[in-house]
C-alpha cells in the first residue's frame, strides 16, 4: 500500500478527533458525522459534537495474521467500542491481550497507526487505552 | 413476471489453479454450462458475471466483455455485464440474470462467476478482500476480515454459549462433505483437534475456521420456465430470489450477532416461494468462517437464534441429518473464489435436485436453498430452487 499518501493525508478530521454530530430533535449522536439524521430526516437539527472519548468494549479479538500494513504490529488487539454517547466504532486497544475483556472501560488516545518504512509517510489516528479511573483520565497519557 | 428455470450448469475444479488463467476457467465453466443446456451461442441473449476484484487479483478489469470474448461470443456482440458485491458477486450475477429473464427482456441468459486469487501473495489477497469491509472506518484502524468475524464469534459465544468445539465441527463437517465432491479444493478429513492446533488467525478463529484463497469459475444457463423443457430434461425452477443490504461497517449494525441482510433476504425469498424454512431439503450457506455458518442457519430461520452451535454439535446439518448444509464442502472446504462462490452454490443445488450429486446425494431432495453474503453482511442474497 505504498505511494498512497493522498489516501492517508486527505483531510478527515474525524480520524484525529472523535468529532461527530448530534441531532437535537431525537438526541442521537453520530460518528463519523452525518449531515442528515436518519431518524428525523428533513426535520432534523444537527449540531457538531466532540465525543468525550470514553466507552465500553462490546466485543474484541487479538489479530495474529494481519494485512501487509499491520503485519509488524501482530499480535494486536482490535475491538468494537460503544462510546458513552451511543455510537459504536472499531479501534485497536493498547493493552496486553490478556487484559482486554468484553465490558472493559476504555478511553480514546491519539496514536501512530502505521508508517510506510523508515522514510515513508506516517499516519495517525485514534486507538483506545484501558480506563482505570475516570478521574485519572487526564494523567494517564503514555 | 415470468417464472425462471436453470437449464444448464457447469463448474471448474476449485483450488490453487496455477496451471490456468481466469480466461481459461471462465471458458471451461461456460462451455460446460452451455453444453449441459444443449444450446448454441446464437441462442444466448445476455451474460452476467460476478467478479469481486479482477483489478486487484490479476490487474484486469472489464470482465464483462472479457468473458463474452473468452467464450467465443465476441462476434455476436452480446450485452455482457460484470456485477460486484464483494463475496456475494456470484449470487448477485444470478439475481441479475433472473431479473432479465423474469422481466421478459431476455430469454436465454448466462449467469457466471469467476475469481483468480492465487496469482498474488497472500498479503495482497488479504488486502484485496479487506476492501469488502469499510476501508476508512474498519481497515484503516487495523481490522482484517477474519477479525470482524472473530468479534462476531466472541459475542455469539458469550451471549448464546456457542463453543470453540461447535465452530470447529462446522469445519470438520464441511471437510468431510468436500471429500465426496470431485471439484472441491480440499480432499482431506480433519478433526476438531486439528482445528484447535492450527495457527490462530484472530482469536477465537484458527486458520482451519477460515475459508481458503481459491481459483475457480462457475456458470449457469437460465431460461423462462415455459421454454425450459424444450432444452432440458430436468430443469430446476428458481422459486425465490431476494437481495438485501445493511451497513458496510460491522460496528454500525443493529445487532452484532445477526446478519440482518440475511434475515431480510431470507424472509423475502421464502415469501416468494410460499414455503417455510423447514420445507428446505438441502442448503448451501455462506461459511466464509465457521461462525458464519452458525449465523446463517439461525438468520435463515432453520434454527432459533442462538441454537446454531447446538444444531451443528448434534449433527443436524451433516449429510444424513435432517437438514444437510454445505454438501459441496461449502466455502470452507470446496474453496472460495469469491466471485464464483454464489454460482457454485447454485450449481451444487442443481446437482442435488437433479439427483446427480454422487456420494454426497441427499435422498429425494426437492427444494434447495443458496445463501451468499458480501463482506461482513453488507449484502445478502438468497435463492430457493425446486425440482
Amino acid at each position: 500500500m505504498t505511494n498512497q499518501a493522498p489516501r492517508f493525508w486527505r483531510s478527515i478530521p474525524q480520524r484525529y478527533n472523535l468529532s461527530g454530530t448530534h441531532c437535537t430533535c431525537c438526541n442521537e449522536y453520530f460518528f463519523p458525522p452525518r449531515n442528515l439524521c436518519p431518524n428525523c430526516r428533513r426535520g432534523a437539527h444537527m449540531e457538531d459534537y466532540t465525543f468525550k472519548g470514553t466507552g465500553t468494549v462490546i466485543t474484541n479479538t487479538t489479530i495474529y495474521n494481519a494485512t501487509e500494513d499491520f503485519e509488524r504490529l501482530t499480535p494486536y488487539n482490535l475491538a468494537i467500542i460503544q462510546l458513552d454517547e451511543g455510537p459504536k466504532i472499531t479501534g485497536q486497544i493498547v493493552s496486553s491481550s490478556a487484559n482486554v475483556k468484553i465490558g472493559m472501560r476504555v478511553k480514546a488516545v491519539f496514536r501512530i497507526l502505521g508508517k510506510e518504512g523508515d522514510k515513508g509517510i506516517i499516519y495517525y489516528g485514534t486507538k483506545f487505552a484501558p480506563l482505570i479511573e475516570p478521574s485519572c483520565s487526564e494523567k494517564s497519557r503514555r | 413476471m415470468r417464472s425462471v428455470s436453470i437449464i444448464g450448469a457447469g463448474c471448474t475444479k476449485f483450488g490453487e489453479r496455477w496451471d490456468v488463467s481466469l480466461r481459461d476457467m471462465i471458458a471451461e465453466a461456460g462451455v460446460m454450462a452451455i453444453g449441459d443446456a444443449e444450446i448454441t451461442g446464437e441462442q444466448i441473449d445476455a451474460l452476467y458475471v460476478g467478479n469481486m476484484s479482477g483489478g486487484r487479483f490479476i490487474e484486469q478489469e472489464h470482465i464483462g466483455a472479457l468473458i463474452a470474448d473468452c467464450a467465443g461470443l465476441s462476434r455476436l456482440h452480446l450485452p455482457s455485464t460484470r456485477v460486484e458485491a464483494a463475496c456475494a458477486s456470484g449470487g448477485l450475477a444470478l439475481r441479475q440474470a433472473v431479473l432479465a429473464v423474469a422481466s421478459g427482456y431476455s430469454d436465454i441468459v448466462i449467469a457466471a462467476g469467476v475469481e483468480k486469487m492465487t496469482d498474488v501473495s497472500s498479503g495482497t489477497a488479504a488486502d484485496a478482500l479487506a476492501s469488502a469491509a469499510d476501508r476508512e472506518w474498519e481497515c484503516f484502524f487495523g481490522a482484517t476480515f477474519p477479525a470482524l468475524y472473530a468479534m462476531i464469534a466472541k459475542l455469539h459465544m458469550r451471549r448464546y454459549g456457542t463453543t470453540n468445539e461447535q465452530m470447529a465441527q462446522v469445519a470438520v463437517k464441511n471437510h468431510h462433505h468436500a471429500c465426496m465432491n470431485p471439484i472441491a479444493q480440499y480432499h482431506m478429513e480433519i478433526t476438531v483437534d486439528d482445528v484447535f492446533k492450527s495457527p490462530m488467525v484472530a482469536d477465537p478463529l484458527h486458520i482451519l475456521d477460515c475459508s481458503p484463497i481459491s481459483d475457480g469459475a462457475a456458470a449457469l444457463v437460465l431460461a423462462p420456465t415455459d421454454m425450459a423443457r424444450s432444452f432440458s430434461e430436468d430443469p430446476i425452477k428458481i422459486i425465490g430470489c431476494a437481495q438485501a443490504s445493511d451497513t458496510l461497517a460491522l460496528h454500525d449494525r443493529r445487532d452484532l450477532t445477526t446478519l440482518d441482510a440475511t434475515v431480510h433476504a431470507g424472509r423475502a425469498a421464502f415469501a416468494q416461494a410460499g414455503i417455510e424454512p423447514r420445507a428446505v431439503d438441502v442448503a448451501e450457506v455462506h461459511d466464509c468462517f465457521t461462525i458464519a455458518e452458525i449465523l446463517a442457519i439461525e438468520d435463515l430461520g432453520f434454527v432459533e437464534k442462538g441454537q446454531g452451535g447446538k444444531a451443528i454439535g448434534e449433527g443436524t446439518t451433516a449429510l444424513g441429518g435432517p437438514l444437510p448444509i454445505n454438501t459441496s464442502g461449502g466455502l470452507k472446504a470446496c474453496g472460495h473464489p469469491v466471485g464464483a462462490t454464489g454460482i457454485k452454490q447454485a450449481y451444487e443445488i442443481v446437482l442435488q435436485l437433479r439427483g446427480k450429486a454422487g456420494k454426497r446425494q441427499v435422498d429425494e431432495a426437492e427444494i434447495g436453498l443458496a445463501h451468499n453474503v458480501g463482506g461482513s453482511g453488507g449484502t445478502a442474497l438468497v435463492h430457493i430452487f425446486s425440482r
